[in-house]
């Protein structure tokens, strides 16, 4: 059939109008957001593979148990053993650069939006466009305008993985309980403590959701985004697929989905409130010494 | 105007659209359902004035969606009112600018609801110095205050715990201990006992009570319950379809109902617990009056034995009681024939009963004596009779 409308011509005319006329920004942008990725990809660098590792096994162990801590250790020596160690810490840096600058953006958005009706009207199909449109579309214009390497990938990961944050944060806030948020009121809160005081604190179990969700969808994105150059497990899945390279496909694979299952369990955890228990165990016992005492 | 801790004057609260536009209607006599029906305005409270004493506790009652929730949160403006005025103090806090209506709200008065709306994440204490804290308090301080209102409500040793570690009737506790904790002069309470079982509900009335024997709060107190209203109210308020119906003390609701509407709320009450000397008297004993001579006993027991009655009662003439006899006794005075006069020394002497006091007290005066008891209005003159077998009767009845 004819193309009786061309959309698509029309965005591509946007997007070179963007290239020819603001390149100055977009590479000042380009340089911030490279910036921020290579300190934080230097930072976990920085500490020797085991000591990365123990940092992950100790959050495992008081965030969730003894299971999990145990399956944490196994799955990092799996990917060491295997050699994907350096990618898998690659990744991991793009994946929390992407999702700190979403959740930058994300949460406040969210907060303005549950405040303001318009706001909320107005995000609403944005967040919805840029959550369905299929992942890989954003590389193209993110490469043409930020060229290639890590950059492009950052930035349509950061679309990508945005729209939770902002989605949960707005939700979570608005599903406070109404008389919570009256007895905020009705003690004199003024608008700020009413936010740091009641609604956010009382919106965190849905605000971790959101924070989950757009470290899962990064994680996935990351990966996605070696085609424009970004680095890390992403480019090991992608030389498989061109090799047609079974075993490297599955080492890779499994590497990205242990860091997955890894990263999500920790950051659930911090969604829910950790039930106090009877049991006495000896971090249960250093923490209850490390917390500040009253009286 | 009126006076009192709290003044409210010709309040509305229009949800909607032109909420001046359906005030006027209202005012020419449109009906909340044909304002509501013809331009989509809901009517939340109309033209409603009262006012609370004090140290009162005032206790609204309605059903539910007849305004009185919407009422309280006019009073303290988490609902800004369409129009008319609420002072307190009289301060008008309808028209007070948001700065100093914090101001107020930290201050002076607090609230306590129905789902208790404690903070889940934060504990006991922290729970309980909440209103100190957004007030700026200083931790040591604040914490400090709230342990010692915890300690009020008897929940000191749970001060480190998290709500959802207590009971319904002690997360409650601490809603109370937090509204307490800024010292406010008044309290507006949401069906504050309303989520907690019976026995808790009572016990947690009973916890308000002595808190107000110490401290007098003028207090705001909505409820369903029309048991708890008047245990616990001085005067009720009696909302329907946002208006105001009527107000009183408990017996001017049940003697007076201004409508079908208040009389409806008693029915299930047994009413004739709050029945008084004054409407159970009669006169049912015959009088003889001591006008400087006292009567003759011949006569007196002639007169009884025709009556079939088995007492007399003898007053002055400034119908001021004097003291009672029985047949029994006149007749053996009379067969003696010592004398025959019914004076001071033969008559036997009775604390008459006060027109206002309550059923259980009258049972139990007249179980201590024999024979039928006088009762005397407020200025003491003799104003009736209560025996045994007429208030079993009108007990009967009422039941």
């Amino acid at each position: 059939m004819d193309k009786q409308l061309d959309l698509g011509s029309w965005v591509d005319s946007v997007v070179q109008h963007l290239l020819e006329n603001y390149s100055g920004a977009f590479d000042s942008l380009g340089s911030v957001v490279s910036g921020f990725s290579e300190g934080i990809e230097t930072l976990l660098m920085l500490p020797p593979a085991w000591l990365l590792i123990a940092i992950f096994v100790g959050l495992g162990l008081w965030r969730i148990g003894a299971r999990f801590a145990a399956f944490t250790a196994v799955s990092f020596i799996l990917i060491v053993l295997t050699g994907f160690w350096d990618q898998t810490v690659v990744t991991l840096g793009l994946t929390f650069s992407a999702t700190l600058i979403s959740l930058l953006l994300g949460i406040p958005l969210g907060i303005w939006s549950a405040r303001s009706e318009r706001v909320a009207m107005i995000t609403r199909p944005v967040l919805d466009f840029m959550q369905t449109m299929p992942a890989f579309v954003y590389l193209i214009p993110a490469a043409m305008l930020f060229g290639l390497g890590r950059v492009p990938g950052i930035i349509a990961t950061v679309i990508f993985a945005m729209p939770p944050a902002v989605r949960l944060t707005n939700l979570g806030i608005r599903q406070v309980n109404k008389e919570i948020v009256e007895a905020g009121q009705s003690f004199g809160c003024n608008g700020r403590q009413l936010l740091f005081k009641v609604q956010l604190p009382n919106a965190m179990p849905s605000i971790m959701a959101g924070v989950n969700q757009t470290i899962m969808m990064a994680l996935s994105m990351v990966i996605i985004a070696s085609m424009v150059g970004a680095g890390g497990l992403g480019n090991d899945v992608l030389a498989s697929i061109q090799r047609l390279d079974i075993g490297l496909g599955f080492e890779s694979g499994m590497a990205v989905v242990l860091l997955a299952i890894i990263l999500d369990r920790i950051t659930e955890s911090f969604g829910t409130v950790k039930r106090a228990t009877n049991k006495t165990t000896w971090y249960t016992w250093v923490s209850t010494k490390l917390r500040p005492q009253r009286q | 105007m009126r006076s009192g801790k709290i003044v409210v004057e010709n309040l509305y609260k229009v949800f909607g659209p032109q909420e001046q536009e359906a005030i006027d209607l209202l005012k020419q006599g449109w009906s909340k359902e044909r304002i509501l029906a013809e331009r989509g305005a809901v009517i939340g409270v109309s033209d409603v004035s009262f006012s609370v004493e004090e140290g009162e506790i005032f206790v609204l009652m309605g059903l539910s969606g007849s305004g009185k929730s919407t009422l309280i949160r006019l009073i303290n403006r988490l609902i800004e009112p369409s129009a008319g005025d609420v002072f307190i103090d009289s301060q008008n806090v309808a028209k007070l600018p948001h700065g100093q209506l914090i101001d107020l709200r930290r201050r002076d008065m607090s609230m306590v609801f129905q789902s208790f709306a404690l903070m889940p994440s934060r504990t006991v204490l922290d729970n309980a110095a909440f209103g100190l804290e957004v007030a700026g308090v200083a931790r040591r301080e604040r914490e400090e205050r709230a342990m010692a209102v915890l300690k009020q409500v008897g929940l000191e040793t749970f001060a480190q715990k998290l709500p959802h570690e207590l009971s319904g009737g002690m997360q409650q506790r601490v809603g109370l201990a937090r509204a307490l904790a800024v010292n406010p002069s008044m309290i507006i309470m949401d069906e504050a006992f309303s989520a907690l079982d019976p026995l808790k509900r009572r016990e947690m009335q009973d916890v308000l009570l002595e808190l107000q024997k110490t401290h007098r709060r003028t207090i705001i107190f909505v409820s369903h319950d029309i048991e708890e209203a008047m245990r616990i109210g001085n005067r009720i308020g009696i909302m329907e379809g946002g208006k105001l119906v009527q107000v009183g003390t408990p017996q001017e609701l049940i003697d007076h109902p201004a409508n079908n509407y208040v009389r409806n709320f008693f029915d299930t009450v047994n009413t004739s617990r709050y029945l008084t000397a004054g409407q159970l008297k009669t006169n049912s004993v015959p009088l003889y009056v001591h006008n400087g001579k006292a009567p003759d006993a011949a006569a007196v027991c002639q007169e009884l034995l025709a009556l079939d009655k088995h007492y007399a009662f003898v007053i002055d003439e400034q119908n001021k009681f004097r003291g009672s006899i029985s047949l029994e006794r006149i007749a053996l005075l009379v067969e003696n024939g010592q004398t025959c006069a019914l004076d001071a020394e033969v008559l036997k002497q009775i604390e008459p009963l006060t027109e206002d006091l309550p059923l259980d007290r009258v049972i139990e005066r007249l179980v201590d004596n024999e024979g039928p008891m006088p009762v005397v209005d407020n200025q003491g003159f003799y104003a009736g009779a209560i025996s045994k077998g007429r208030l079993l009767a009108r007990l009967q009845e009422a039941g």
